[in-house]
């Protein structure tokens, strides 16, 4: 019991709250190597450390699957629940009453929250319940070995599975219809404005979605329908056996990407992803719009990123339950069970 | 003739959403109020408007209230079951029937009573042509309260409660009431031998269904958080969670101490609850069988991951779908093993509606305590009719909110707790709350293996200790679940275990067996799971014990035989499910088709269990001391009698 111990020493760097960044770490990472959810980790301790957020006012949730592993790997003085699959949002709903005050941070996988666990996915989204919902959306069954997950691209293939017959589900499209009030989707290979969109997210008053595609480095690796085009690869020869995980490198983004711009990005297969920032002045305060140039990206084959909507004017789930101003898991019998004399009253309804 | 005073039932056809509910509700208040030991049960269809329903009132001067299948009179308001009713009469019974209904009469064996339901109705100028239907109903209120002698005050004053007091609806059915007295009393000549007497057997009684009496007990066990999903039978117990928590939980500010969330589905309503009971609240979600099955998975995340939480199920009969609108006990075994992977659950068998509304504060105290989801198994015959009770008492136990540490804890503690730890050897660890500032405090609750501090592992040895530490914790259970309750009766020679909404059926069954047949009992109604050393010393006391309870496989029995095998040479199951709500008469019947005369049992028991005389050497215990001179019946089961039993 002594992981959690503050750091010996006094750390050189502290943030406003007097808290270093390592009090915002967690435990060693045990995914790939090169997988994009260690990254998002990162920009999550970093967001909270740069926004001088205690940890102890964060609660972290997840579902089952590999992103849903990450909660371990920050912010180790959260409490946190990694519940069951597909049913991260029930869970944090209900926990988030405990204590009003605190902030949710859910971690899901496009297999936890597009598959298994769409039904608790929207309804999350239209209670509005306060917290940063992230999706590490990388189109692919990764703890089960590579089996193809609802946002994966018609026609892609994967190794044992063959050809994927069925259209994906947009992630972002489903938050907005579910009238979620906060819509992002970013790249875990840009931290920059994974971080950025973050911290909007962690300050936003109710449901933020975040839908980051993280390619997965393992089992994801065949061309498919987000990549434009494949280049210089033998897709005949298996780069690894299945069993055996090849360390590579994240990707990142070389520079950062300006308003407006398109660009290309290789994958670990050697196919691109094509980026599209949203243009600027684009409107966040508007549904259509915001379905619109989804829309179009899906035609253009474009992954869209940036904050895609945004309503600040809906109450969250707690605030329209009027509760007490002390948390409710801090009241005592006093307040919660009715006087003595209240039992007479109830008796005599009893008819 | 013969007179049969305050003995006889009353079965009224209707078609469902008919609104005859208003109207059956109002006979039996006033029967209740004249002090008449009475209960009414709804017999309806799963379905919203169109079908055959059925409410049966059974008034008993003895206080036996239980379903009983003799139908003595017969109101039939419902074309398409007219001739099944009328079948239905038993002999020397009464039939009363809307005389718009042109069918033939084709029994003399009984007295027969056309009422001019439509034309009374419609000469009432205050009746408007739309209420006509729904207010008809209340002319054959008045005709059977001119026939049996049902009081006219105690009919207002039942209308003045369900209307609430409001003027207007109470002066246009009670009208409707008097025009039927009036008719009847011109034109009917009694013909049968059933009448109401006034008696003072309800005095102090109140009268409640199994979901409102649950629902504030849950209120008065301090609530906090609902997650429910609607479903037949347990629908009522949140919306009356809904109707009572801003009445009881006020406060001056306005603000609220709760949070009731209606769900997407079942599976969430669990998960909310368990969220709300892992941050510290009292939380809670009822159910029935689908339902719960939905729910077993997260029932196995809350046993392992040890979250307190409440899950009422309101049984209804299964499998699958079932008769979504029937009774039983069919989720017991299904409850009691709920979830993959070894597991055992803590059920509260609640057995009439005072004990609905005395588990729903305890259960929060036990959830808390053991740190487990803590069933109870309620079903639809006492969740949904109303049964005439002793007042609810306050608790008389303050809230256990069993073992949390808070911020100047952990401090103290220097920051060197476990979550899993067993500091007290009793199984249970200590646990933290989301919000707790200190920043050691805080732990990560994963459904995953994991060790005392709850970080994951998948060691053998640390999987192993896990385990057993839970199994230790379900003996700890055993201390904090309610003890059964003992109707003993002097020189009984044989056993009777059986467990929720039986009792009065078996209340009934024990008095005819002495009386008719004479066989003396022993009857312990069991009132949780896992069984208390009460429950042993019963077993170890008989060679022959009825287990009766309302399913085809004798779940209980099944359970039993797991945790008692050295006593189940001696289990005769009486199992029994068809949706009706038990009777005297089946217990009755099952009892006497199993039952062996002593001379064959001594032998059949001598070669079967020769370990039985281990077990007969221990000393008996009875749950509630059996009083000392002989019980006779109706002292058992007289609604005054239940009131001194606790």
């Amino acid at each position: 019991m002594t992981e959690t111990l503050p750091m010996a020493g006094a750390p050189a760097n502290v943030n406003l709250a007097g808290l270093s960044k390592n009090d915002y770490r967690g435990a060693p990472t045990t995914l790939c190597q090169g997988c994009g959810h260690n990254s998002i980790s990162n920009q999550i301790v970093t967001a909270l450390y740069e926004m001088n957020i205690v940890p102890e006012n964060v609660v972290k949730f997840s579902g089952i699957g590999c992103s849903s592993k990450s909660p371990t790997y920050f912010l180790n003085r959260s409490f946190g629940f990694n519940s069951l699959h597909g049913r991260m949002p029930s869970i944090a709903t209900g926990a988030l009453f405990g204590d009003q005050r605190l902030k949710g941070i859910g971690v899901s996988g496009d297999g936890d929250s597009a598959s298994i666990g769409m039904g608790q996915f929207k309804h999350i989204m239209r209670r509005n319940v306060n917290m940063v919902y992230i999706v590490e959306n990388n189109g692919v069954y990764g703890l089960t070995k590579g089996q193809f997950s609802a946002t994966a691209e018609k026609g892609l293939s994967l190794k044992k599975q063959g050809e994927n017959p069925y259209m994906p589900i947009d992630i972002c499209m489903e938050a907005l219809v579910s009238n979620a009030t906060f819509v992002a989707r970013s790249f875990a290979g840009n931290p920059k404005q994974v971080k950025e969109l973050l911290k909007a997210a962690l300050s936003h008053d109710g449901i933020a979605l975040l839908d980051i595609i993280s390619p997965c480095v393992t089992f994801n690796n065949q061309v498919n329908a987000y990549h434009s085009y494949a280049w210089g690869k033998d897709h005949e020869e298996p780069l690894h056996e299945i069993s055996y995980i090849a360390p590579r490198n994240e990707i990142m983004l070389e520079n950062e990407m300006a308003e407006g711009e398109v660009r290309e990005v290789a994958m670990h297969d050697g196919s691109y992803v094509i980026l599209k920032n949203l243009e600027k002045g684009y409107d966040t305060s508007s549904r259509i719009e915001a379905m619109r140039v989804m829309e179009e990206a899906q035609r253009n084959a474009w992954m869209l990123t940036g904050l895609l909507y945004l309503d600040t004017s809906k109450p969250n789930l707690t605030s329209i339950y009027n509760l007490v101003d002390t948390p409710l898991n801090r009241l005592t019998e006093a307040d919660l069970r009715p006087a003595p004399e209240t039992i007479d009253r109830v008796n005599a309804l009893m008819f | 003739m013969n007179k049969v005073i305050n003995d006889f039932s009353i079965t009224v056809g209707t078609v469902n959403g008919s609104g005859s509910s208003t109207a059956n509700n109002t006979i039996l208040r006033a029967i209740f109020k004249m002090g008449i030991p009475v209960s009414g049960k709804n017999l309806f269809p799963s379905n919203i408007q169109g079908l055959p329903t059925w409410y049966t009132i059974r008034a008993n001067k003895d206080g036996f209230i239980a379903h009983h299948e003799k139908r003595d009179i017969v109101i039939a308001m419902n074309p398409n079951s007219f001739a099944r009713d009328l079948a239905s009469v038993a002999s020397g019974g009464a039939f009363f029937y809307a005389d718009d209904i042109k069918l033939s009469i084709t029994r003399d064996d009984i007295a027969v009573y056309p009422m001019p339901v439509k034309t009374i109705i419609r000469n009432d100028p205050n009746v408007p042509a739309d209420f006509r239907d729904l207010v008809g109903n209340m002319v054959y209120v008045g005709v059977l309260a001119h026939m049996i002698g049902l009081d006219m005050e105690k009919i207002y004053s039942a209308l003045d409660f369900h209307f609430k007091k409001k003027q207007k609806p109470i002066d246009m059915n009670f009208n409707v009431v008097k025009a039927g007295v009036e008719w009847a009393k011109i034109n009917l000549e009694k013909k049968d031998p059933f009448h109401l007497e006034p008696m003072d057997k309800t005095e102090g009684m109140i009268m409640a269904d199994g979901n409102m009496a649950g629902a504030l007990g849950s209120i008065f066990g301090g609530v906090q958080f609902v997650g429910w999903y609607p479903i037949t039978p347990a629908t009522s117990l949140a919306e009356s969670l809904n109707d009572y928590l801003p009445q009881l939980r006020k406060r001056e500010d306005g603000k609220h101490t709760y949070a009731v969330v209606q769900a997407e589905d079942e599976l969430a309503a669990l998960g909310m609850s368990i969220g709300a009971g892992w941050a510290g609240l009292r939380s809670m979600t009822s159910t029935s069988g689908p339902g719960l099955s939905l729910m077993t998975e997260f029932a196995g995340l809350a046993y392992y991951a040890e979250v307190p939480v409440v899950i009422w199920d309101v049984q209804r009969i299964g499998p699958s779908t079932g008769l979504p609108t029937r009774t039983s006990q069919g989720d017991l075994t299904f409850t009691y093993f709920i979830g993959h992977g070894d597991s055992q659950s803590v059920i509260l068998l609640p057995g009439d509606v005072y004990e609905c509304f005395e588990f729903g504060w305890k259960a929060f105290d036990i959830a808390e305590r053991i740190q487990t989801p803590v069933f109870v198994l309620s079903d639809l015959d006492m969740g949904m009719n109303q049964w005439i009770s002793k007042p609810f008492q306050y608790p008389d136990t303050p809230m256990d909110r069993g073992k949390v540490l808070v911020e100047s804890d952990i401090e103290e503690l220097k920051g060197n707790w476990g979550r899993y730890l067993d500091k007290d050897g009793d199984g249970i660890g200590y646990r933290t709350f989301p919000g707790n500032k200190h920043p050691l405090s805080s732990y990560l609750t994963r459904g995953t293996g994991h060790d005392e501090y709850a970080k994951y592992t998948e060691e053998a040895e640390m999987y192993l200790k896990n385990m057993d530490r839970l199994k230790k914790k379900h003996e700890t259970a055993k201390h904090y679940v309610p003890a059964p309750v003992l109707h003993g009766m002097k020189g009984a020679t044989v056993g009777i275990l059986a467990y929720g909404s039986t009792e009065a059926a078996i209340l009934e069954a024990q008095h005819q067996l002495e009386k008719e047949h004479g066989l003396k009992t022993d009857f312990l109604r069991v009132r949780a799971l896992p069984c208390t050393k009460e429950v042993d010393a019963f077993l170890a006391k008989y060679d022959q014990i009825f287990i009766v309870e309302m399913n085809r496989d004798g779940q209980m029995a099944q359970i039993l035989m797991t945790e008692y095998p050295q006593y189940a040479p001696n289990f005769k199951v009486v199992a029994y499910g068809d949706g009706m709500p038990a009777s005297a008469k089946w217990v009755r019947e099952g009892i006497l088709a199993k039952y062996k005369a002593k001379k064959i049992v001594k032998k059949v028991a001598a070669k079967t269990a020769p370990a039985k005389k281990k077990p007969a050497a221990r000393k008996a215990v009875s749950a509630k001391k059996p009083s000392a001179k002989k019980v006779t019946t109706k002292a058992v089961a007289g609604p005054k009698s239940k009131m001194k039993r606790k």
